[in-house]
């Protein structure tokens, strides 16, 4: 390692005289303010603050000055480096950001090109319609149960109260498993599912019905042969008609809006005593039985204020026997309506054939509503 | 029921100002459900006035027609009181007859208006009118006459005619038997309005004896009471009365002749069906029994009948000459020469009814009224009414006999506690209200202690059980009376898994793209034949229907492909280039006759009854089927349209196996309505065994064509209660290693025959532990390989759980993949 250079007179170094170095740190300056893009930056960057660039060998030089005269030079040196550096890096960043805008724009796509490359999906409205029914069921405690669609005969009559010569068999166009003695028939209603429920469940029992059942009805916009229901069934002490009218009203006020209530009327069914219809409030016209405008009849409820929901009642004790539940000890209620019904009504549907067309514009349009 | 309000209102004094809303809005409280209020009149506007017919010249006209030129006196109706001039086309009246004239400004049904016109070289002013023009009757048979007397010229001519009226209808549930009468109607309006009841019934009849008629019955289960009355001097020429054919009419039914006219007005009066026989024609005593198997029997509709042993009869001295409370015999019918009535008021046994209608398919008024239950108590005195009302217009006499065999059945009392309509209903109901309800339904009460013992009146058959006493209860207090009361249940478990299980599965395919069908499960051998299953397919074995809605679909379906290949077809045939359906539901495989048994109703099933009984059910499981069809993607600016084929049905399943975390083995097979090469076979292999789920793949090109779906259509169908039964409780938390992972990439060369999924599974056993996943990345066919030969490349990824891995222990690995896949499947490794 040699010793300072101490025979070198500083005057006679060129380079690091103030003129030279101001000179070479001005030219960097400007050449970085001159630099276009990263690519012309990176080139004066090896120019003017690489290892050879004048200020790079200036600095080198420090060195061999006499110690009085370091001090100064290398604060004149280092200055000029450091504002050169300093301009690198703040045009850096903006070239840096100029480029990426540069990119950016340049990456620029239409994005209101079409990007349906897999076709939607959609589940049909009677599943949805079923399990938004069953959600609130659900959210008062109550179970989901299931049963065959093919089923007893027992079970889908005599159990409830249907005896073999009950006139409401005639009610029910049922389709029967050959031959016609089988036993067995196409189940006309969910309700073998209550009489399954009460056979094999210890009360309380509290369980909805969702399913679909078969009559031998012409296929035409408001019949088919094949339709929907939901049963509701609770069994417990102290059940009433008011705890069935409560359900109800809270049911339908799920489905259908706040302030949606229902009403009883007479009615009959073997399985029920005292049995009802119900009806519930027209959830367009909010009973008021007049359209929008106010001037014609409701369209929805034809102007009757209630739309018919289905039958319901206590459940006859002599469904309770059949079944296994002490008519002494529990009271029971029980309800059904049609989801298909319930659905033209909520979504505008005017014929029921839609359903089963299977029109993928008909299932499609539903989304994310049910 | 169909009735004028005005025949209701004779029976019970309802207050005046009472509208027929009112009044229909508290029966249909009651339960008697509204079904239509009508007034026939009401299409009738302006004029319509009786007139006596002053001349009459009848005109022969040149097209053949003889046309009736009239005068025709209306009083002051027309402004002027001088005879209007009018030209009828009818012929059956004349000069001095009153007539219903409508004048012009007047409008008949259908918009029909009335003005003076010129026809036949007269101004015809107004129009004489028949029933049918007044949309009364079909009768078209000529104008209508009115009695002399009827009224005087210029009167108002509707109330006449009964076109003032309001007729309400309704529907009378099954229970309610007693309100398909005027009689009900009127006893529960009294009820309703707690109004004051005139009951048509009540009247005083003369005392049975020996004299009439001999009746015997047989069988006093089927027949309990039989009351019998004969009239003699019976004008069979007598016109029923106008007022008869109104009500008739008015209650929805037929006039036919004054004897049938009479027994069915009784019967709409009193609810009590009764029979009139010539009585010329009967042989010897009447004797009611049950027919011998095959004996016959013409009825009154003409109709040769077979009849059942358990057919109730009516018999004369030969044989049997009516089916007892169903319908009369044509042997001894009333004709237009019948002099002689003899009319038959009987009770029967209602199931007995039921039973005959349904077996020999008869549906008359007085079969749904007798298999209903009638009120026996008025037996004797509907048979009188009948009496009285043939005297008094068709000029017959009553015979002196009268006879009574059997009785009116006792009724048994129902006891209760005397708040049990409170504590069903939920209704604070008083004690004192529960009794004077009943009494007020007709039941004779007695309150002992806290019961309540009620005797039901004669013609509530339906009343039997506490529960019936609730309902009559709670409906007088009213439906609307119940509170609303939220229940509150125990806490519940939420859905059940499979529950959740098949929202997740509809989610899945909905997310795949798939749209969700229904479809009636019905099927038959076109749709079979149609998916080519051979004869011996399990598929074929459908469990038939006795009466399907079609006989070319006689079957519960046993595959859901039908419905989503057909709905599929109907999707591309409206324009869709390209369709994925699918659909769950049950399906029924055969396996043998079904016979399921029936039990008592009394007592519960025993356990093992109840398990014969469920496992006489056929098995339905729940099954998917999906279709892909036509375009799986569009065309589009990314490039061109891409057809559904077989690698997307499989790509369903295996997106359905991973949601629900089930293992599966894709394999080949071959199975219609699948493409024999393009058929793949899915089946579980978590469990302790294999189970097959179903099948995926290809169409047949014929079974494509057949459904008019483009070739390369896919399909799939699983048995969705097996998937779900497959899929594991708690699925366990993945243990995964962070120490770096090693890749080793290998090319082996197979036939063409051999499946990937065995080359990738020797891959895997032979990699052992380290081994983290496997995957095929490449599939190369070219002439380096040779013909029926190709190469796959699988890119194979190794990590230890504790270390990183030396290069020799990843060689190690590949290399013991590679020696296996060779010797399982003869894979070269390709240089």
């Amino acid at each position: 390692m040699s010793g300072p250079n101490t025979e070198y007179d500083p005057v006679e170094v060129t380079p690091l005289q103030a003129a030279e170095v101001e000179a070479a740190r001005d030219a960097a300056l400007a050449a970085i303010a001159a630099a276009a893009d990263l690519e012309q930056l990176k080139a004066v960057r090896l120019e003017h603050a690489g290892d050879r660039s004048a200020l790079a060998l200036a600095n080198r030089e420090i060195g061999a000055l006499p110690p009085q005269a370091r001090k100064e030079a290398g604060q004149r040196v280092g200055q000029a480096r450091g504002a050169v550096n300093q301009a690198l890096a703040a045009r850096q960043a903006v070239l840096e950001v100029e480029h990426e805008e540069r990119m950016l724009a340049e990456e620029t796509v239409d994005v209101t090109l079409p990007t349906d490359r897999v076709p939607a999906g959609a589940r049909h409205p009677l599943t949805t319609g079923a399990e938004l029914i069953a959600d609130i069921f659900v959210a008062m405690g109550w179970e989901i149960a299931e049963g065959p669609v093919m089923e007893a005969e027992w079970l889908n009559f005599d159990a409830l109260n249907l005896g073999p010569d009950h006139p409401a068999r005639t009610m029910q166009d049922t389709f029967w498993v050959a031959p016609a003695d089988s036993g067995v028939v196409l189940r006309t209603q969910t309700s073998p599912v209550q009489a399954r429920s009460m056979l094999t469940r210890t009360p309380p029992i509290y369980v909805a019905c969702p399913g679909r059942v078969f009559r031998t009805d012409e296929y035409d916009a408001t019949h088919s042969p094949v339709f929907h229901q939901v049963e509701g069934l609770a069994i417990d002490e102290g059940l009433t008609m008011a705890h069935l009218k409560g359900t109800l009203d809270h049911l339908v006020s799920s489905l259908f809006g706040e302030g949606i209530s229902t009403r009883f009327r007479p009615s009959y069914f073997p399985f029920t005593e005292p049995s009802a219809e119900m009806d519930m409030v027209c959830f367009v016209c909010s009973g008021s039985t007049l359209d929008a405008e106010g001037t014609g009849p409701c369209r929805t409820c034809r102007g009757e204020g209630w739309i018919e929901l289905g039958g319901c009642g206590v459940v006859n004790p002599r469904v309770l026997v059949a079944c296994g539940v002490d008519p002494e000890r529990y009271t029971g209620f029980a309800f059904g309506f049609g989801i298909d019904r319930m659905l033209m009504f909520r979504s505008g549907i005017d014929d029921l054939r839609a359903f089963w067309e299977g029109d993928v514009r008909f299932t499609t349009a539903f989304g994310s509503e049910l | 029921m169909k009735a004028p309000l005005s025949w209701i209102r004779e029976h019970v004094d309802l207050p005046a100002d009472l509208t027929t809303e009112q009044i229909t809005d508290r029966l249909t409280a009651l339960g008697l459900k509204l079904e239509a209020i009508e007034s026939p009149g009401s299409e009738i506007t302006g004029p319509l006035v009786v007139g006596r017919v002053l001349t009459q010249e009848p005109e022969p006209q040149k097209n053949g027609k003889t046309i009736n030129w009239c005068t025709v006196d209306v009083g002051d109706a027309n402004g002027t009181g001088e005879p209007q001039g009018i030209v009828c086309g009818a012929h059956n009246f004349g000069a001095g007859d009153l007539v219903v004239v409508v004048l012009p400004g007047g409008v008949l049904p259908g918009g029909f208006a009335i003005s003076a016109r010129k026809t036949y070289g007269h101004v015809s002013a107004g129009m004489i009118c028949s029933a049918a023009e007044l949309g009364i009757s079909d009768d078209h048979d000529g104008i209508i006459v009115l009695p002399e007397g009827a009224g005087a010229p210029g009167d108002d001519a509707r109330p006449l005619l009964g076109l003032d009226e309001e007729i309400i209808e309704f529907e009378i549930n099954p229970d309610r038997a007693y309100a398909l009468s005027i009689r009900g109607l009127a006893r529960e309006a009294a009820l309703g309005f707690d109004a004051p009841f005139r009951d048509p019934a009540a009247r005083d009849v003369p005392a049975a004896d020996d004299a009439g008629h001999p009746v015997v019955i047989d069988d006093p289960d089927g027949c309990p009471l039989f009351v019998a009355r004969t009239v003699s001097g019976f004008d069979p020429t007598a016109p029923t009365p106008d007022w008869m054919v109104q009500r008739i009419v008015a209650a929805g039914m037929r006039p036919i002749s004054l004897a049938v006219d009479v027994t069915n007005y009784v019967m709409l009066e009193l609810g009590r069906p009764i029979h009139g026989y010539d009585a010329d024609k009967v042989a010897g005593a009447l004797r009611v029994r049950r027919a011998a198997a095959g004996e016959r029997l013409t009825t009154l509709d003409g109709t040769e009948r077979t009849l059942h042993p358990e057919d109730l009869v009516v018999c004369d001295d030969t044989g049997a000459i009516g089916l007892g409370g169903v319908m009369g015999g044509e042997s001894t019918e009333i004709s237009s020469s019948t002099t002689r009535v003899l009319v038959e008021a009987a009770h029967w046994d209602a199931t007995s009814m039921f039973r005959t209608g349904k077996r020999q398919r008869i549906s008359s008024e007085a079969g749904k009224r007798n298999e209903r239950g009638v009120d026996p108590a008025i037996t004797e005195a509907a048979a009188d009414r009948v009496v009285e009302l043939l005297v008094a217009h068709g000029g017959a006499t009553a015979e002196p006999g009268v006879t009574v065999v059997g009785s009116v059945p006792a009724r048994a009392a129902i006891e209760i506690d005397v708040d049990l309509p409170a504590r069903v209903s939920g209704i604070a109901v008083d004690d004192a209200t529960t009794v004077r309800h009943l009494e007020a339904v007709g039941c004779a009460v007695e309150v002992i202690g806290p019961r309540l013992r009620a005797v039901p009146p004669t013609w509530r058959p339906d009343l039997e059980d506490p529960f019936d006493l609730v309902e009559e209860v709670v409906r007088v207090v009213g439906y609307d009376q119940v509170p609303s009361v939220l229940p509150t249940p125990n806490a519940g478990r939420g859905l059940t898994r499979p529950q959740r299980l098949r929202r997740r599965i509809g989610r899945t395919l909905a997310a795949a793209g798939c749209v969700e069908v229904v479809s009636f499960p019905f099927v038959g051998d076109a749709a079979l034949d149609a998916l080519g299953l051979p004869a011996d397919d399990a598929r074929r074995a459908t469990v038939p229907l006795a009466n399907p809605m079609s006989s070319e679909e006689p079957g519960f379906t046993t595959t859901l492909l039908p419905g989503v290949l057909r709905q599929a077809g109907r999707n591309l045939s409206r324009g869709q280039a390209g369709v994925a359906l699918f659909e769950t539901g049950s399906v029924v495989v055969s396996s043998g006759p079904v016979k399921a048994p029936i039990y008592g109703v009394d007592r519960r099933p025993s356990e093992a009854e109840l398990d014969a009984l469920l496992a006489a059910v056929p098995a339905q499981p729940l099954h998917l089927a999906a279709v892909l069809a036509g375009e799986r993607e569009p065309a589009g600016w990314w490039g061109p349209a891409r057809t559904a084929g077989w690698s997307d049905a499989l790509a369903i399943v295996r997106r359905l196996a991973d949601e629900l975390s089930v293992a599966v083995d894709i394999r080949p097979a071959a199975l219609a309505p699948w493409h024999p090469g393009r058929c793949a076979e899915i089946v579980a292999v978590g469990g302790a065994s294999p189970v097959v789920l179903g099948h995926a793949g290809e169409l047949h090109p014929r079974v494509c064509a057949a459904h008019g779906l483009p070739a390369r259509s896919a399909a799939l169908e699983l048995d969705l209660d097996a998937l779900i039964a497959a899929t594991p409780d708690v699925p366990p938390a993945p243990r995964f290693s962070t120490f770096p992972v090693a890749k080793e990439d290998v090319a082996l060369v197979v036939a063409d025959a051999t499946p990937v999924a065995d080359v990738e599974a020797a891959l895997r056993e032979g990699a052992g532990p380290l081994l983290e996943s496997v995957r095929l990345f490449d599939v190369y066919r070219g002439e380096q390989i040779g013909a029926g030969r190709r190469s796959l490349a699988f890119a194979l990824r190794f990590r230890a759980p504790d270390r990183t891995l030396t290069d020799e222990e990843t060689t190690a690995a590949r290399t013991a993949a590679v020696a296996l896949a060779a010797e399982r499947t003869g894979a070269e490794q390709r240089a």
